[in-house]
């Protein structure tokens, strides 16, 4: 019955809780599809061992995984990564738990809506999941379901991952409303804006990309199901056929139109994914290096900036749909422009390293790590971003590389540090350090040898989402063996996260117990006062003549 | 830097513009990481805890970081101004003259590449969707003038060197898009629309088309093949291709 209690209880930190333990299944959920695509890639149509038989006839007939089961390992690993995983654990779990707690109010400003926003979620995810078990199988039309592939994709599949999209838009919008209204509403007396800590701005931001960007996918989502169940044809054009027969639709559509609907969506939800990363390895930073950050104001203004470009650069990801020079030129200049923030806030970061007095923590390994994967996400971006040179790389394996940069030993990084930092808040007990340490080497080792392989074949020409790995392909044949290689290092990443999973359990029940606040750091959520009131910046440590390297922003000023 | 980066032979007029912003860009971003990592590796040395045991309250001073940032800014005006626009508006404004080059209609199905010559007359044939077929994937109607000479084939493409060519795209079922490593093309495939892609051979060779699209469970294998060889072995290849027209 206890568990029952958890599921309606609409405490912001249960369901914090809540959204940490789910969006953590589906990350490893998410991941495990993507071994067996690695093995597939690595070995194509060789059975997968040990797990092969359970993935039915239909899908992997002795094993061999087909290519249908291929697309739609494929389209769901992205959907289950972006949707259910990474930003659930970004923006419900760490934005619920915390932004409250850093703001110092009692709870979020509407906590039924909340737990609402948790239920849509878990709904959602759950029809995902039930996609897989359908006749014809999950979704399979990329996470990105372009139209008129997901049009008229057979089974039901693809409406099952529209249903599940509309539950989760609903859940972020729930969430994105709540996390808006808490920290303009209830900022405890005299956290001024300024005082607020960055991974508060980030949540902040981060909301109103939800809030602003997700309709249009809800739009777009209603719109392809119209043309699924009732025969409408908003994305199908006239004059299609397929295989060999005229088919028998209204028309008149646009297939192109999905594509400018979902990138409104999915660009801003890219800046989703970084955003909150970005906040808590500040966050973790300040910390560990006992000084406040570097160019606190130019890292907000730059976050404000970052939000608002993020509207407009989305089309850089059609270059070739059949673009003019101005349209592109356009999205070319908006793409670079919105490099310039990024910069100074990664700039920011690592300047605050300057002169610290550098604890190297376990989450504080993580957001080190953090900033040069990150850097390389970036910086990978631009030849992407400027339609010239996306001709060559646009649908490669070099585009894969790139986010993955950004979001696995980027974004994943920076969720890992505040899983590691703040754990003790919520448990009071410290997780393993060893464990993490190993955790940690293993994953940037890991992480590396997976991605960077895939810049070299996709500078070679090797097209993504291919069932055999770009096997058939002439130009594909000298860097062929990287699959190999990227498939092995997937396993050995696999095998490191069981240390965190173990030091996760672990902890738990016996992690070492710890005090109020055992990291000595500065801002409210650490604050042992049922009320709370903000007396300074967030991150003053270190400073001269202080009693100690750290002055809370709750301890009222000392009488002078 | 370009032999580094191990892109496909550069086989077009326009390919070494790409791949000279491509070596850029692989500079600029080597230039930042190896800065940055040089920094990164240099504090986090230097302001370890046992070296460093009190921070520095106020951090860094100065203002190069804002020169660093304005030099980046710089440096992607120039790439966008001086050659990634200019490149681009060549590929798309700027088309040669239909009389002066080989022209072709590639339209794309799920899984294959059906290739459309004018023929002789330099006319295409009008086409139809109620004469799909097994035997007649681009619906072409035999009975038109204009279409009587003209040369299908599917998955195969044949282009004199050092003569443009003018490809129109299209497709009759899902989103392709239609890639040409050595020849730096790439240009998505979209039902409804039609997209004229042009690039100037200047390279013989043999290589492969590649489908660059998710475009269904046959994805994978939407494999073609062009060969671009000199007018006089393209006049044969069409010659021959034309008596096999005849003999049908």
């Amino acid at each position: 019955m206890r568990f029952f209690k958890y599921l309606v209880s609409t405490d912001h930190k249960v369901i914090g809780l809540l959204y940490a333990g789910t969006s953590l299944c589906f990350l490893l959920i998410g991941f495990a599809l993507v071994l067996v695509m690695r093995w597939q890639l690595a070995y194509p149509g060789e059975p997968v061992p040990l797990v092969g038989g359970l993935f039915g006839v239909a899908n992997a007939p002795g094993g061999i995984v087909l290519p249908e089961f291929y697309n739609q390992l494929g389209a769901m690993h992205g959907t289950i990564m972006v949707f259910l995983g990474v930003v659930p654990l970004a923006v419900g779990a760490f934005g619920n738990y915390l932004v409250p707690l850093q703001v110092g109010a009692h709870d979020m400003a509407f906590p039924r809506l909340n737990l609402g926003s948790y239920w849509f979620y878990l709904a959602g995810g759950l029809v995902m999941l039930a996609s897989f078990f359908v006749t014809g199988g999950a979704a399979n039309n990329g996470w990105t379901s372009y139209a008129p592939l997901s049009d008229l994709a057979p089974g039901h599949g693809q409406t099952l991952w529209l249903v599940g999209m509309g539950l989760i838009i609903v859940s972020s919008l729930l969430g994105a409303i709540n996390v808006i209204t808490t920290i303009v509403q209830l900022r405890a007396p005299g956290l001024t804006w300024f005082r607020l800590p960055f991974f508060v701005w980030a949540q902040f931001i981060t909301s109103f990309l939800l809030l602003l960007a997700f309709p249009a996918l809800q739009a777009a989502a209603i719109l392809q199901g119209m043309d699924r169940l009732v025969g409408t044809s908003f994305f199908l054009p006239s004059g299609l056929a397929v295989s060999g027969q005229a088919l028998n639709v209204a028309g008149g559509g646009s297939a192109l139109l999905w594509q400018h609907l979902f990138w409104f969506l999915a660009h801003p939800e890219v800046y989703v994914l970084i955003l909150p990363a970005l906040g808590i390895v500040a966050e973790v930073i300040a910390n560990n290096t006992r000084k406040p950050l570097w160019g606190y104001r130019s890292m907000v203004y730059s976050v404000f900036v970052l939000g608002f470009l993020s509207f407009i650069v989305w089309a850089h990801h059609m270059f070739l749909t059949g673009m003019g020079t101005t349209i592109s030129a356009f999205f070319q200049a908006t793409t670079m422009i919105i490099s310039i923030p990024s910069v100074i806030i990664l700039s920011a970061l690592m300047l605050s390293l300057y002169g610290g007095s550098i604890r190297f923590t376990t989450p504080m390994l993580f957001a080190l790590g953090f900033l040069p994967m990150f850097g390389i996400g970036g910086l990978t971006g631009l030849p992407l971003g400027l339609a010239t040179t996306d001709v060559p790389l646009h649908d490669t394996t070099y585009v894969v590389g790139h986010f993955h940069y950004l979001v696995a030993p980027g974004t994943l990084f920076a969720l890992f540090a505040g899983i590691y930092y703040w754990f003790p808040l919520a448990t009071g007990r410290m997780m393993n350090d060893l464990l993490g340490r190993v955790h940690f080497v293993g994953s940037l080792v890991c992480m590396n040898l997976i991605f960077m392989p895939m810049f070299v074949q996709g500078l070679a020409g090797v097209n993504r989402r291919l069932w055999d790995g770009g096997e058939q392909y002439a130009h594909a044949q000298s860097v062929l063996s990287l699959n190999v290689t990227m498939s092995m290092a997937a396993f050995g990443l696999a095998f490191f996260q069981l240390f965190f999973m173990v030091n996760l359990f672990m902890s738990l029940r016996g992690g070492r117990v710890v005090g109020a606040n055992p990291w000595q750091a500065t801002t409210l959520e650490w604050s042992t006062e049922s009320s709370v009131r903000a007396y300074r910046d967030p991150y003053v440590y270190s400073l001269p003549g202080a009693a100690a390297d750290f002055v809370p922003q709750d301890q009222p000023a000392e009488p002078s | 830097m370009m032999d580094w980066l191990g892109m496909p032979v550069a086989a077009s007029a326009h390919a070494g513009d790409v791949d000279r912003l491509m070596v850029l860009v692989h500079w600029l971003m080597l230039v930042l990481f190896v800065g940055w990592g040089g920094f990164l590796l240099y504090v986090l040395v230097r302001f370890r805890r046992s070296a460093q045991p009190v921070a520095m309250h106020k951090g860094m001073r100065g203002s190069w970081s804002t020169w660093i940032e304005g030099g980046i800014l710089t440096a992607e005006v120039i790439l966008l101004a001086f050659f990634s626009i200019p490149t681009w508006s060549a590929r798309v404004d700027a088309f040669p003259s239909e009389q002066q080059s080989t022209v072709v209609r590639v339209v794309a199905e799920q899984y294959a590449w059906n290739v459309h010559y004018p023929g002789p007359d330099g006319l295409f044939g009008r086409t139809d969707l109620a004469l799909l077929g097994p035997s007649n994937p681009l619906g072409l109607d035999r009975s038109d003038p204009a279409g009587r000479d003209d040369i299908t084939t599917i998955n195969q493409m044949h282009f004199p060197v050092d003569r443009p060519v003018i490809v129109h795209l299209s497709s009759k079922d899902m989103i392709h898009s239609f890639a040409l490593p050595q020849m730096r093309v790439k240009q998505d495939a979209i039902p409804g629309l039609a997209q004229p892609v042009w690039f100037t051979p200047t390279t013989t060779g043999q290589w492969e088309i590649a489908c660059s699209q998710l475009c269904g469970l046959g994805h994978y294998r939407m494999r073609g093949f062009y060969t671009v060889e000199s007018t006089a072995e393209y006049e044969a290849w069409l010659a021959e291709e034309a008596a096999f027209l005849l003999e049908q």
